[in-house]
């Protein structure tokens, strides 16, 4: 059994997960400082990855970066690289479609943060960032935590927007999701099976470890009282 | 060394107008919940904007809206405690601490951290988290964490509102030793006249976000000089009067005349009686309110007498009357009997708020 597939798609999805992290994470920190209207509209644009269907994701994607498109020629012409069918290409369209799960549940966490400790911090001398990384993180990792790893557990699995993007070829772009649709397309149920059980085995086990951190959050918030 | 504050701003239909100066002093910012004592805290810190004014410590001009001068929080010196205290709680006690540290040379901190733990009584708890301690032990914290920053001032925001009431005469006689060992000028928020008297030498009396001049706490026990003073000092009776004299007024919702001590100046809209100060049955005499016993109500130390005054304004002629239980006199209801007060008793208010 060939398993480039699976290294395919455990890379994609680190890769996705970690700019995800960063790229949600401060979204979600500067657009809750931002004025009603403001704040309004970009979460609509951020969130609507989250709802359309990841083949309009894959088609808008394929309208900027497709080798004839402005994005894309340019960068073909600049560098001589093209952006779409490598395997890095499955990362761009993974974070679009990942980054509202993310996004949203630290915009969730950020906003059951008590202001007040800021502002203690503040007056303390404490830095914007030193009370970032140290009080607010800290105070909202549950959600943080849980953020990512659903996004992990999304990026491992899509399939619409990557196949428009990445396409299928075996040992170069091939994912977990992009093969078993090529198995079956191909009428061979015996890999297809093979691959359908990995993938299970890897999602159970993903939200077997958000179960378990969810009820270490939760011991440890009862030893607290 | 002092804090002047004077500053406005307008939050929705609520307009804050606060002008106070601190002196070498504890003093008092008096209110009611509402009346703005916290935005003003919060504008001294730099937390909240004042729309105009100034505000300068020890000379160092923090905030001026002419010349645009507004100092970030990092860089007042200014110790805030919360009333929730605020304390990070996702870190340990000694954690908490040594963030008031931080811009101490990184040798430094340890010893100033020990010394810090002994002189808040906080040895043996330097690894527990906020959340197991007890509401004492947080206030100690906060404030070991505060004065380890070095302010120099210290604003206290309903220290006490956070506590069991059993617990707080005593975190309040350590707040009371802190503040001296601090030496340097503190503004106490509260809205208890009792912590005022016990904390504070000096009061500034805050009502619908406008401040009064700053006065000794004596004297607004004394002779308050406003209704929403009188409120705060927790005088219970008030009557709308007409001018007499200098020194008699017509009561209107009491339906008497009664002479004061204190000069009645023009401007003088109301009286206001403690209701310690009613006291009789009398027969004959000066300043007598004829009244009626409404209902009797048992303190805990002292019985309470709600009484109507026959010839007083509809629906405003109530009075109440507060004896201590060893001198309770032997009022029923619906008796009919006669009070009387001395003319230093009966105090002599401007302005509305009621």
């Amino acid at each position: 059994m060939n398993w480039f597939p699976l290294y395919n798609s455990l890379r994609v999805a680190a890769v996705s997960s970690v700019i995800v992290f960063f790229t949600g994470i401060a979204a979600a920190y500067y657009i809750a400082k931002l004025p009603r209207l403001a704040k309004g509209i970009l979460d609509v644009v951020l969130t609507l990855p989250l709802v359309l269907p990841p083949t309009v994701v894959g088609y808008l994607l394929l309208l900027v970066f497709g080798p004839r498109r402005v994005v894309g020629a340019w960068v073909l012409a600049q560098w001589g690289v093209k952006l779409t069918m490598q395997w890095w290409s499955a990362i761009l369209a993974v974070t679009v479609v990942v980054f509202p799960l993310m996004y949203r549940t630290a915009r969730g966490a950020f906003e059951s943060f008590d202001e007040t400790l800021a502002h203690a911090g503040r007056t303390l001398g404490l830095s914007n960032t030193y009370i970032f990384w140290r009080i607010r993180m800290p105070y909202c990792r549950q959600g943080i935590l849980a953020g990512t790893v659903l996004a992990f557990a999304r990026a491992l699995g899509e399939y619409g927007a990557t196949s428009m993007i990445a396409g299928y070829t075996p040992g170069k772009t091939a994912t977990i999701s992009t093969e078993v649709y090529q198995l079956w397309r191909t009428g061979d149920d015996a890999m297809a099976i093979r691959w359908v059980l990995v993938n299970i085995a890897i999602s159970a086990a993903v939200l077997l470890a958000v179960n378990l951190l969810e009820k270490r959050g939760k011991r440890s918030v009862r030893k607290d009282v | 060394m002092a804090l002047t504050v004077d500053i406005e701003k307008k939050l929705g239909d609520f307009h804050l107008s606060v002008s106070l100066e601190t002196d070498h002093e504890v003093l008092a910012l008096l209110g009611a919940s509402g009346c703005g004592k916290s935005v003003t805290l919060q504008c001294i810190a730099g937390i909240e904007t004042p729309d105009r004014g100034r505000i300068v410590l020890n000379g160092r001009t923090l905030f001026d809206s002419e010349k645009r001068i507004n100092l970030a929080p990092q860089k007042r010196r200014v110790g805030y405690l919360f009333q929730q205290y605020a304390l990070f709680p996702d870190m340990t006690v000694e954690q908490n601490i040594l963030t008031g540290l931080r811009s101490k040379p990184k040798a430094e901190r340890r010893a100033l951290l020990e010394q810090k733990l002994r002189a808040f009584r906080l040895d043996g708890l330097e690894k527990r988290r906020p959340s197991q301690l007890s509401g004492g032990q947080q206030q100690r914290v906060a404030l070991a964490r505060i004065l380890a920053s070095e302010p120099e001032v210290l604003l206290l925001d309903e220290p006490f509102s956070a506590l069991d009431s059993y617990l707080k005469w005593q975190v309040e006689l350590e707040l009371l030793d802190t503040l001296r060992d601090f030496g340097g000028d503190v503004l106490f928020v509260s809205h208890s006249r009792d912590e005022v008297c016990r904390m504070c030498r000096s009061v500034c009396v805050l009502s619908h976000g406008r401040s009064e001049g700053k006065q000794a706490v004596e004297r607004l026990m004394d002779a308050p000089e406003t209704v929403s003073a009188a409120l705060l000092s927790g005088c219970k009776n008030y009557s709308r009067i007409e001018r007499v004299d200098a020194h008699h007024a017509r009561c209107l919702d009491w339906g008497v005349t009664l002479e004061t001590s204190r000069e009645i100046a023009p401007d003088i809209a109301y009286v206001g009686i403690r209701a310690h100060s009613l006291r009789g049955p009398e027969q004959s005499g000066r300043n007598l309110i004829p009244c009626r016993v409404e209902r009797v109500i048992n303190d805990a130390f002292s019985v309470i007498f709600m009484l109507s005054t026959p010839g007083g304004a509809a629906g405003r002629s109530l009075l109440r009357a507060e004896y201590p239980k060893e001198d309770r006199p032997d009022f029923r209801a619906s008796d009919e009997i006669s009070l009387s007060v001395r003319p230093e008793h009966v105090l002599p208010l401007a302005g509305g708020g009621l």
